[in-house]
């Protein structure tokens, strides 16, 4: 990071706050933001008209198990009502990326701020309180509750959790009140994610796919303002894969800003606006997918070619 | 929304005949929550009302049981009256220890194995809050009313500083710090460092008497009272003649009220957003947490409540519900209570507060009380001719088909039997049937039905709701509702 010529990420994209390629002080054709094609021209408009803010920033993370280096000086940002896609191969530090943004590892040194303030080392439980809530690359249903138990366990701030307003009975018929909205939102959520017929069956009954989507629909209950999803297309099927794709790009399109994970190449190239790949444990290149594409590091990484 | 009411109200309020002015335009939405409130509680209610079927009908399966029992060995009425408040007691009392574990174990996973030394800090610190000042190991001598929150206090602050520590760790920890303090605290309380306070190894007896017995005799003296000569007489009109009898009756059914009250309590902890985290944390903790959960908050409170609860349970049982107004740490809080109380919850199944009622019932009735009465009731019926000391003195007949030495055997030590044939018990439930005498049930965790879709007006939400509040175990295959 010492080396900070400016010039050097003067070709990364504008919107994009940290210069990324400082990692990197060998000019190796910094990939050009392509001017979008057609079917991102929307987003392209948005995004001129009202600046968007980068609700995530993540700062030179670092990451070192004993003294392995899982992420080494990781820097890039994630735009307001984006999809934003993070690849690399295999042990390019992407989940260990992850999880230092979750809470769920303290990052060595580095910073991740989400919305302006540093939430480096929260706990993952006060990093999902500000709306920053992610999901599991295994989904994670809670298999002895009910998939609405399951969605109605997701809400933050809710009175109810308070053991005062769980018992006496003079708080309690607001909590009641308050839950009753909450089915109500669970219902529309689980027919918006089409497993409304199970919402009655315990959660450890359903099918892999099918905890897929409950593990979204559950995530969407917490009123987000930001999802990570780690690899939610891991071991799905085409159908149930399209499908999920969908809600996503519905969700998006409502303004909700999604970081996805994910190593399967075409899906992050088809339907991901801006793409960060990483390679051990740094950012490699970022952009559009025809950015990323015609990047040679990025496909040497991929050919896994040491550079 | 009420804010819009009320700058409303006046208009409306002159058209509308006699209600009141500020609640009128909410009357209207209330009233329809109110419906809609009264029809979910109609389906709370069926499964209220099946599960106090299912208690009451094993409780009269057990007194059957005993009657039985009693009329098999020749007791008078007062011996059979006796022998179901027997039963009763220890019902409830374990009835109230094992819901209160059901809290911990049951619903947020917490593996606490020191349940003893909860039942034994609530005891002791009974007893030193009430104890007379001039008694022998002096107390405060507060009021029991005092006494009995600030020892379920006391009982819960322990259970803090156990946690505290324990629950930064992974679950197995708790267990391992859980039946360490358990035991730290009952070789503390018998140890002669602290016996001006605890009475040391000779156990603790300085409680005031039991205030029931107040109800029947004024003073120490054996003068009855207005209710209790009522009392007592009416009990002598119906062939109940020893007082005692009467007297422990009542304070059983003071027991009762409290298990009732604890039943309460729990059900509500559980059927609450609190109760749905304390079982997402026993599902998968980091779940609950990546979904802004402060789990190791949830986790503690209610460690605490159950631990205040088996504070509560060490005073109802081991001070007065045993008799002897003395406590004891090698025979009240043993180790092998806690696991009496576990395999208690196990049998009714873990995580229903019904089952914990039922497992208490059926434990204490038939494991822990029955074994006293087998011998003898056999021996109305069978004359044992040979009673061998040794197992393979019982044993080595059974080669030649002679039954009786090892009849005789095993009904003359049937209180060492016992644990063998728990042990058994254990292995084979946890092996056949994990979730308990009641299955695989679906309490939900909420304060309403979450099946049923509470907008009134809502065709297609109730419509949908009700299969799966009837019949939701069986709608695996997924029906298309549209």
């Amino acid at each position: 990071m010492s080396d900070s010529n400016p010039e050097d990420g003067s070709g990364v994209d504008g919107t994009v706050g940290e210069p990324v390629e400082a990692d990197l002080p060998e000019d190796v054709e910094t990939p050009e933001v392509v001017e979008p094609e057609a079917d991102d021209s929307e987003i392209e408009e948005a995004a001129k008209s009202v600046p968007r803010g980068l609700p995530l920033r993540v700062q030179n993370l670092h990451k070192e198990f004993g003294g392995i280096t899982a992420v080494d000086g990781a820097s890039f940002s994630v735009e307001e009502g984006s999809l934003t896609g993070l690849i690399g191969p295999n042990g390019a530090g992407k989940s260990t990326t992850f999880n230092c943004i979750a809470g769920v590892h303290n990052p060595t040194s580095g910073h991740v701020y989400f919305r302006g303030e540093d939430i480096t080392d929260l706990p993952p439980h006060r990093v999902a309180d500000r709306g920053l809530v992610r999901t599991f690359q295994i989904a994670r249903e809670l298999p002895e509750m009910t998939v609405l138990e399951n969605m109605m366990l997701a809400p933050r701030g809710q009175t109810g959790e308070g053991l005062a307003h769980a018992v006496a009975p003079g708080l309690r018929s607001g909590v009641v009140a308050e839950e009753e909205e909450l089915r109500e939102r669970a219902w529309e959520t689980l027919e918006f994610f089409e497993i409304d017929h199970l919402a009655g069956e315990f959660a450890g009954s359903l099918s892999g796919g099918q905890r897929k989507l409950l593990e979204m629909a559950r995530v969407l209950m917490t009123d987000p303002e930001m999802v990570l999803l780690d690899e939610p297309l891991a071991g799905v099927n085409p159908t149930l894969e399209r499908k999920l794709l969908d809600r996503i790009h519905d969700l998006r399109e409502d303004g909700l800003t999604f970081l996805l994970v994910e190593h399967d190449m075409d899906v992050i190239m088809n339907n991901c606006e801006h793409i960060i790949v990483m390679h051990q444990g740094r950012v490699l290149a970022e952009g559009d997918a025809e950015a990323i594409r015609s990047n040679d590091r990025v496909i040497d990484a991929y050919l896994g070619e040491n550079i | 929304m009420s804010d819009d009411g009320s700058d409303r109200s006046p208009s409306e309020s002159s058209t509308d005949s006699g209600a009141p002015t500020d609640g009128a335009p909410g009357t209207e939405s209330a009233d329809r929550m109110d419906r809609a409130r009264g029809a979910l509680d109609g389906l709370r209610d069926r499964t209220a009302t099946f599960d106090a079927l299912l208690i009451l009908g094993a409780m009269i399966g057990l007194y059957g049981l005993f009657a039985i029992i009693g009329t098999v060995l020749g007791y008078p009425l007062n011996g059979v009256v006796a022998l179901v408040r027997e039963v009763t007691f220890f019902t409830a009392v374990y009835a109230l220890v094992v819901l209160a574990l059901n809290l911990h174990w049951g619903y947020a996973g917490l593996f606490n194995i020191g349940v003893a030394g909860f039942m034994a800090v609530g005891a002791y610190a009974f007893g030193i809050l009430a104890g007379a000042p001039t008694g022998s190991p002096p107390g405060l001598g507060l009021p029991i009313a005092v006494a009995v929150p600030g020892a379920m206090l006391a009982a819960a602050l322990v259970g803090l500083v156990a946690a505290l520590p324990a629950l930064r760790l992974k679950a197995d920890y708790l267990a391992i710090v859980t039946i360490a303090i358990a035991e730290i605290i009952r070789l503390a309380l018998a140890s002669r460092v602290l016996k001006p306070v605890t009475g040391g190894g000779g156990g603790f007896g300085n409680f005031p008497k039991n205030p029931v017995r107040g109800i029947f005799y004024a003073g120490s003296g054996t003068d009855r009272t207005a209710v209790g000569a009522a009392v007592l007489d009416a009990a002598e009109g119906v062939g109940v003649t020893n007082p005692e009898v009467v007297i422990d009756l009542a304070y059983t059914l003071l027991v009762v009220g409290i298990v009732a009250l604890t039943y309460v309590l729990l059900v509500r902890i559980g059927n609450s957003p609190f109760g749905r985290v304390l079982k997402a944390i026993r599902e998968d903790e980091l779940v609950a947490e990546s979904l802004g959960k402060d789990t190791r908050v949830f986790k503690i409170k209610a460690f605490m409540v159950g631990c205040a609860l088996m504070g509560l349970a060490g005073i109802a049982w081991q001070v007065y519900g045993l008799g002897g107004g003395n406590v004891n740490p090698t025979n009240n809080f043993l180790p092998q209570l806690t696991f009496y109380i576990f395999i208690a919850l196990i049998i009714g199944g873990a995580g229903s507060n019904t089952g914990s009622v039922l497992g208490g019932a059926m434990f204490a009735g038939l494991l822990f009380l029955l074994p006293n009465y087998v011998p003898r009731v056999v021996e109305q019926f069978v004359t044992i001719t040979a009673r061998p000391n040794t197992f393979i003195d019982a044993v080595a007949p059974l080669a030649s088909l002679e039954v009786m030495p090892f009849l005789g055997y095993a009904l003359g030590n049937i209180d060492q039997l016992r644990f063998v044939f728990v042990g058994a018990l254990l292995v084979y439930l946890v092996q056949r049937r994990p979730e308990g005498l009641l299955g695989h049930r679906k309490e939900t965790a909420s304060t309403i039905d979450l099946s049923e879709r509470g907008r009134p007006g809502d065709r297609r939400g109730t419509e949908r709701g009700r299969p799966a509040a009837d019949g939701g175990a069986g709608a695996g295959g997924g029906e298309p509702d549209e």
